[in-house]
């Protein structure tokens, strides 16, 4: 058995409703693991660009990167190596903070990660912070303590490094 | 002009003249357009039909097929012909009806998401939210289907879009730029399969559908001469190499014959083209071809490396790299291992099945050997699925391409049929026999009323055991003979049901009969029934699930009076028997 490997998909594809759906209908359909899907708008009209998280070894990417140029309506796909990639994901997270100690804690952890809070309750501080997954992960880890009341992540997005395009 | 009209126009313009369909209130736009079209409507009597048609029009003529369903339970009824055309590469059309766009997503009477229904076993499938987007979409529908690999392409249409004004354009392109199925092979590619070739002293072939796709039965045929390689086919390719010849080794797999698996288990070069690798093919893929570098040619990349590891792949069509691999080989002059060639003969001629039986109740194999002297090279053999579709996949012999018909990945009951009364209609000079068992038959019998009303004469020949006799055999095999649900207690009787259509039938029990009996049904120029009394009780040796394909169980009858008899080499499993 190969070595099982985190692999970032980027494929970009046409900007239409259910392209998605075909997409991780495929994912399920072929028994392929997804970790997480992004999709947004890319540099051209028209075409969207959508990065998906998935684990698998050798043989199984290489078929999920065939089989998702089979879907008429995905343009490109490419297997970034982890390396070469700038991955980052946004989470927002909402944190219990009723003392003062806590709060200038928080803040103060906010700042190390270079994130930033971006709502304030009585009893409850909200942070915003992008980062690689691990990054966030940390962050989430230290915030524990204080009770967090809710976490949303966006998954990972990701482009690679230099002037390579896809 | 209108949506509806739209789609007839564009139906015309790709050279549709005959559509399989069923109507229903969303279509009454549509239908009401046909009314007065040249268009060819048959009304089939079940929508599964419809789409079987269509698939067995496509397969029979390499063009695409049109089937019609209403929205709802019409396309519910489609999907399994749709599956089954996706499964084994046919190139159709499915129009299927929708609700309004404004009642689309409220559960309206007989809406059904048949987008999302589809999405999994089409190549690709449509939805049209405006009439003007209907030229464009119909046109790439049909493009889709029959380029690369073909596949069958679904056409969702609201009613409302049916109804709506456009202005059909006078230019119609396709755009499609994440669809470029590649067609000639790498020439790099093609010249170190070539060296492998070459250096190889017991090269095989394993043809697929994809000859069939590609028209490149004589490109076969000269390789496989050339290179003194033996022809064993899937399924789906049989037909696509004379199975006379004398390199033809006959089907491959699960229920294929000893002499291809045995060869293929040599083999020290296994030439795989336009074929899957199917597990029914395959067997346990750790103990398939143990010995063999493998080149597979495909024109989808995505089958490259799926189910069986390949030391030397070439994307693109068959018809062009098998032609261009014969240009490159024959330049380098060497002649091919004649010793293997030898011994490919002869031991095909040592395990030649037995064909002639004068049994009653029937032998299968005797029926099947007179079916073959009742009909011609260009008849058109349809099957359905079971014992019957494997007693002929054995026993007959297949000169051409696209003369025999039969549901492999999807392995569909009720195919047959109807697929023969679309191979009929796309090509009316041949002949057209349909070969079912008596389960599968039952399931699209209403449809018997259609070759009736629009007199398209096929002859159904239904393997009458009063079992589900494929699986009935598993259960003698693996599961100690215990006849769960397999037994048809409660069956027609065939003849009286035919006849009940105003279709003319037959009964036929002994040895003789079947030929004599076909000949006359073709030669009536009518659709008819025969219904052959067979032995329930004979079973085909088969590769049991998870085996290697050597390991064969169940008594393999050998034809003893060949000339060129050696003795027969069982393998160590065929005695033991489980
Ligand atoms: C629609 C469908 N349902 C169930 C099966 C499973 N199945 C495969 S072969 C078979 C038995 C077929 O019996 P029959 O049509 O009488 O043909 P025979 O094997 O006796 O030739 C069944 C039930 C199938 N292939 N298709």
């Amino acid at each position: 058995m190969d070595e099982q490997r985190n692999h970032i998909i980027s494929a970009l594809v046409m900007h239409r409703p259910g392209v998605l759906q075909r997409v991780a209908g495929l994912f399920t359909r072929r028994g392929f693991n997804i970790d997480s899907i992004t999709v947004g708008p890319s540099e051209q009209d028209g075409l969207a660009r959508m990065t998906i998280i998935s684990t698998g070894d050798e043989r199984v990417l290489e078929q999920i990167t065939k089989q998702l140029n089979k879907i008429i309506e995905v343009i490109k796909v490419r297997d970034l190596d982890a390396e070469g990639t700038v991955t980052r994901e946004l989470c927002l997270i909402k944190t219990h903070a009723t003392s003062e100690r806590a709060r200038s804690e928080i803040i103060q952890y906010a700042n190390i990660f270079r994130g930033r809070i971006v709502d304030v309750g009585p009893e409850n501080l909200t942070l915003e912070i992008t980062g690689t997954p691990e990054k966030i992960d940390a962050l989430i880890d230290l915030l524990k303590s204080y009770g967090i009341k809710e976490i949303a992540r966006t998954g990972p997005t990701a482009i690679s490094r230099g002037s390579k395009t896809i | 002009m209108k949506g509806s009209q739209a789609i007839i126009k564009s139906l015309t313009d790709e050279g549709v003249d005959v559509v399989f369909g069923y109507p229903g209130g969303v279509l009454l736009p549509l239908y009401d357009v046909i009314y007065d079209s040249d268009l060819k409507h048959i009304l089939v009597r079940h929508e599964q039909c419809a789409a079987h048609a269509a698939d067995g029009y496509a397969r029979a003529s390499g063009k695409v097929g049109v089937c019609i369903g209403t929205s709802g339970p019409g396309a519910t009824n489609l999907v399994t012909g749709i599956a089954t055309a996706y499964m084994d590469s046919a190139p159709i059309v499915a129009l299927a009806g929708q609700v309004g766009t404004s009642m689309i997503g409220n559960d309206a009477f007989q809406e059904v998401d048949t987008i999302g229904m589809t999405m999994p076993i089409s190549k690709h499938n449509y939805q049209a939210m405006g009439a003007s987007e209907i030229p464009q979409m119909i046109r790439s529908s049909f493009y889709i289907a029959r380029t690369g690999r073909p596949g069958p392409v679904v056409v969702d249409l609201p009613k409302d879009v049916q109804e709506g004004e456009l202005d059909y354009p006078e230019n119609i392109t396709i755009d499609l730029p994440g669809y470029k199925p590649t067609k000639k092979g790498h020439p790099l590619q093609v010249k170190k399969a070539s060296e492998l070739i070459l250096k190889s002293k017991k090269p095989v072939i394993l043809a697929g559908g994809g000859i069939i796709h590609s028209e490149s039965s004589k490109e076969l045929q000269h390789l496989s001469e050339l290179i003194g390689a033996p022809v064993t086919t899937t399924l789906m390719g049989k037909g696509c190499f004379p199975e006379d010849h004398p390199l033809a080794l006959g089907m491959l797999g699960m229920h294929g014959r000893v002499a291809s698996n045995m060869i293929v288990d040599e083999c020290d070069c296994l030439i795989a083209v336009g074929c899957r690798f199917s597990d029914r093919t395959t067997g346990d893929v750790t103990k398939f071809a143990p010995n063999a570098k493998v080149i597979h040619i495909d024109v989808d990349p995505a089958e490259i490396g799926k189910n069986v590891a390949v030391d030397l792949p070439i994307v693109g069509d068959a018809k062009i790299i098998l032609s261009h691999l014969v240009r490159v080989i024959s330049q380098t002059k060497d002649q091919g291992p004649p010793d293997w060639v030898d011994y490919v003969k002869s031991f095909r001629a040592s395990c030649m099945p037995r064909i002639s039986f004068d049994d009653v109740p029937l032998k299968p194999q005797q029926v099947i050997k007179e079916i073959s002297e009742a009909v011609t090279d260009d008849t058109i053999l349809t099957t359905d699925v079971g014992q019957n579709q494997m007693w002929m996949a054995h026993y007959f012999t297949s000169m051409n391409p696209r003369k025999f018909l039969s549901s492999g990945g999807l392995g569909t009951m009720g195919f047959g049929f109807p697929s023969a009364m679309g191979a009929k209609v796309a090509m009316p000079d041949n002949d057209v026999v349909a070969v079912c068992g008596d389960g599968g038959f039952l399931m699209v019998c209403q449809d018997l009323a259609t070759v009736k009303e629009y007199d398209i004469p096929v002859v159904v020949c239904v393997l009458d055991n009063r079992y589900l006799g494929m699986v009935a055999q598993w259960q003698k095999l693996f599961y100690d003979e215990r006849i769960s649900h397999t037994k048809l207690k409660a069956m027609p009787d065939f003849v009286k049901l035919a006849e009940s259509f105003g279709v003319g039938a037959y009964r036929v029990e002994r040895p003789g009969e079947m030929k004599e009996t076909l000949q006359e049904a073709l030669k009536s120029g009518e659709p008819s029934l025969i219904d052959v009394m067979i032995d329930p009780d004979e079973i085909l040796p088969m590769v049991p699930p998870g085996c290697g394909i050597t390991e064969i169980v169940g008594e393999y009858k050998v034809e003893r009076e060949n000339p060129n008899e050696i003795p027969y080499r069982p393998s160590a499993q065929e005695t033991g028997g489980d």
